[in-house]
């Protein structure tokens, strides 16, 4: 048992928080949004220099082969620099089904791509009725000759807009609830029949609403199984999860050493509002919130690498649960806290609260998988 | 990053589980899984069974009976104590008066007392809050004065659990009246059964004798029962507060409480169905149950950081501990109640008695979740918890 990181963790820590204190400051941040798309290509290829974008990739594929552990540490800072560049899309969710779905020719064409900087993905899986269920799916995807016909709407595309390659989800036979029968298809964003609309998202990032009308791919498009796709989504899926904790704990820590920071320094009746009490206590909740949610992120992150799936997927929803929890409370009293200076779009804080917002509802928010753990029988074996 | 237990760790888990399974007084454990208070018998017998064992003070150092222990072994053997249940040992002998005189006493009191307190041949109680000294506890004003070769002990005690079994008490004295406050106060301990010391029962809202107010009527203590120095006594209780930083969480009485609800859950039938299958209880449990691992993951990052780095300096989570774990304990007694709903009401006057059959699977339930309002007052409320936090972590 051991809870400490190795030494090479902490260099990349160090090496991945010295590189966003360098280059993502709050103005820096504001600057990126502007670029085309949203976020900087610019600052995408430094992360591509220091092989932030080619961690979880094994060496064959030019890789480092990096664990969980890595990728919680690099999740955490970008959630500290409130980071708006896709890499949940492009390295943790297509970077994880290709890893773990996808075969030799798929990744030698399109790993590469992500190391290097290149290009970018986009996971188009969220439907007008599906929520959080990944196997509600209408989306079809059916055989023409060796290849796919994909017809569907997908929405919240985050990345959508810019993305080279989009992930679709997409079902080969049976009904809109049927856990069989789902495949996983990448699909060149520029293919003909692709409709994107996109927009900015309330926490900064972009996403796209996406049509697919008869958009025809290759029988190479399909990752995995393609009518048997959904243990690969929700193995993802949870990837995806731990990453958003690990995420979610960056920006908690950081709101709330603001926030702590701020009541140090803002005076009313003569003193630092930080020496009330009913403030103090605040902030210790907080804390207390922060670190059953760090914990929580932790015992994800080992999670990940369960051998059995229904383990892994109830530990990675507790998490998601708590951090939930956490981060709804951390968020709303950093507000409360700062006054009214919390509600301006000028300071930062505002923008933590919104990420952890919008965290909460990625993926399944905290009902959703309070109910999956109840469901699946609680936590205590 | 190894959340798994080494094979040497869970082959120790195995060993600790086989030997409570062997040695558990099966009427012990029955009473401590319906939330019964134990007699002082039952405490005792089982004690000076771990005792034998050589797992009566397990965390002391080896010289003076200790096991020697890593940090991990530590936790794992109070997780399994706790959720099989047997009784934990007496806390205010093993966990406190006997660490502090290994540090800070003479050769003589080590001698006299350490071997005692491990066979519970003496019964220890806790001298420190008084009726007006509750959370600013170096407000007490029970008084000891030098005359000769004797302290004369003056003044009231109060909240002391189980003094009415007590052989000894360690007692907060001040012994200087013109000092700061923290600075004139000594740590003395002496015999319950000296002549005017009166031991009064206070009753608590669950009927329960636990707690008690306690007298000192010009109490004579021979001098060499000063434990270190004159006026020192505020370290020594700090050093004794400090000691038990992860157990306090009670992340194994919890799990065992959690595993009874599930069973009883299971068989109590509310609109026709047993209570588990109710959505909106069975998500509350669901959710204490995710709390609960949380708590385990943070007592197991500062377990691990004392393994790796002292105890010197505490992991900044340890704080988290008292008030998750209280707040848990809780929890876990109002989902029990809700399991029961109108069946709370009976009380059984008795108590261990048993004096109703009809009502035996439900007599303790509502007095357990009276009684377990105090885990979040004891040990430091958790109002001066969030102080702690927001002074020493936070710095505000």
């Amino acid at each position: 048992m051991d809870f400490d990181l190795s030494e090479e963790q902490r260099l990349l820590k160090e090496s991945v928080d010295g590189l966003l204190a360098d280059a993502y400051d709050f103005d820096a941040r504001k600057k990126y949004m502007k670029e085309k798309g949203g976020w900087s290509q610019a600052l995408w290829g430094k992360l591509a220099e220091q092989g932030l974008l080619g961690l979880p990739f094994a060496e064959t594929d030019g890789g480092f082969g990096a664990g969980a552990v890595e990728t919680m540490i690099v999740m955490e800072a970008l959630g500290k620099a409130l980071v708006v560049e896709p890499y949940l899309a492009t390295v943790v969710v297509a970077g994880g089904f290709l890893r773990h779905g996808g075969s030799a020719e798929q990744k030698a064409k399109f790993i590469p791509g992500i190391i290097d900087g290149s290009k970018t993905f986009g996971f188009a899986q969220l439907e007008k009725n599906s929520r959080y269920d990944l196997f509600d799916v209408v989306t079809t995807a059916k055989k023409k000759g060796d290849g796919w016909v994909i017809d569907g709407e997908k929405f919240v595309v985050l990345n959508g807009e810019n993305a080279d390659t989009l992930i679709v989800t997409a079902r080969t036979k049976g009904g809109q609830r049927d856990k069989a029968g789902i495949g996983v298809f990448l699909v060149p964003a520029d293919a003909k029949g692709v409709t994107k609309k996109g927009y900015p998202t309330q926490d900064g990032l972009h996403a796209a609403d996406i049509t697919f009308t008869n958009v025809e791919v290759g029988a190479d498009a399909a990752i995995g199984d393609p009518e048997n796709g959904l243990p690969l989504i929700e193995r993802v899926a949870d990837e995806a999860r731990i990453a958003l904790c690990a995420e979610a704990v960056g920006a908690m820590d950081e709101s709330l050493k603001e926030t702590v920071e701020y009541i140090k320094t803002r005076k009313q009746f003569g003193v630092a509002i930080g020496s009330f009490q009913s403030l103090q206590h605040r902030a210790a909740d907080m804390f207390v919130a922060l670190e059953q949610a760090r914990s929580m992120s932790m015992f994800a992150t080992m999670a990940s690498d369960f051998s059995d799936a229904k383990e892994r997927s109830s530990a990675v929803a507790a998490a998601k649960v708590q951090v939930g929890k956490s981060l709804k409370f951390v968020g709303q009293q950093s507000i409360q806290l700062h006054g009214g200076i919390g509600m301006t779009m000028e300071a930062k804080i505002g923008h933590y609260f919104k990420r952890l917002t919008m965290i909460e509802n990625t993926l399944g928010d905290t009902d959703y998988h309070l109910r999956r753990v109840s469901e699946g029988g609680g936590l205590l074996a | 990053m190894d959340l798994a237990f080494t094979k040497e760790e869970i082959a120790f888990r195995e060993e600790v589980r086989e030997f409570f399974k062997n040695n558990v007084p099966p009427e012990t454990r029955r009473k401590l899984q319906e939330g019964r208070h134990l007699s002082k018998d039952e405490m005792v017998t089982w004690w000076r069974i771990l005792n034998k064992k050589g797992w009566g003070v397990t965390h002391w150092p080896k010289e003076y009976g200790g096991t020697g222990w890593t940090t991990v072994q530590h936790y794992i053997f109070n997780e399994e104590l706790q959720s099989y249940p047997a009784p934990q040992p007496l806390a205010f002998g093993v966990s406190m008066v006997g660490p502090v005189i290994y540090t800070f006493g003479n050769e003589k009191q080590k001698k006299e007392y350490l071997p005692r307190i491990a066979n519970v041949d003496d019964w220890w109680c806790q001298g420190f809050s008084e009726p007006g000294s509750g959370s600013d506890l170096a407000s007490l004003k029970t008084k000891a004065e030098r005359r000769g070769d004797k302290w004369i002990i003056n003044g009231q005690k109060t909240w002391t659990t189980l003094a009415q079994h007590a052989d000894m008490i360690f007692c907060l004295c001040r012994t200087d009246n013109n000092a700061k406050k923290q600075m004139g106060i000594s740590f003395i301990v002496f015999s319950m059964k000296s002549k005017g010391v009166t031991v009064r029962p206070i009753q608590t809202i669950d009927g329960g004798h636990e707690v008690n107010e306690v007298f000192f009527d010009d109490v004579e203590v021979p001098v060499e029962n000063l434990i270190g120095e004159e006026n020192k006594g505020w370290d020594y209780a700090k050093f004794l507060l400090g000691n038990e930083r992860t157990g306090i969480a009670r992340v194994g009485v919890s799990k065992e409480r959690l595993r009874r609800i599930r069973a009883l859950a299971s068989k109590v039938e509310s609109g026709g169905r047993p209570v588990i299958e109710d959505p909106a209880f069975r998500e509350k449990l669901t959710a204490c149950e995710i709390e609960l691992k949380a708590l385990e993951l943070t007592q197991l990052r500062v377990v691990a950081d004392e393994g790796k780095h002292g105890k010197g300096k505490p992991n900044p989570a340890s704080s988290v501990l008292k008030i998750k774990g209280s707040e848990i304990q809780q929890t876990t007694t109002e989902l029990l109640m809700e399991i029961i709903g109108p069946f709370a009401a009976p009380y059984d006057e008795h108590g261990d008695a048993g004096s109703n059959e009809s009502m035996d699977w439900t007599a303790q339930i509502a007095p357990s979740y009276f009684n377990n309002r105090k885990v979040s007052i004891y040990g430091g409320s958790n109002e001066i918890q969030r102080n702690i936090i927001s002074k020493a972590v936070l710095g505000l």
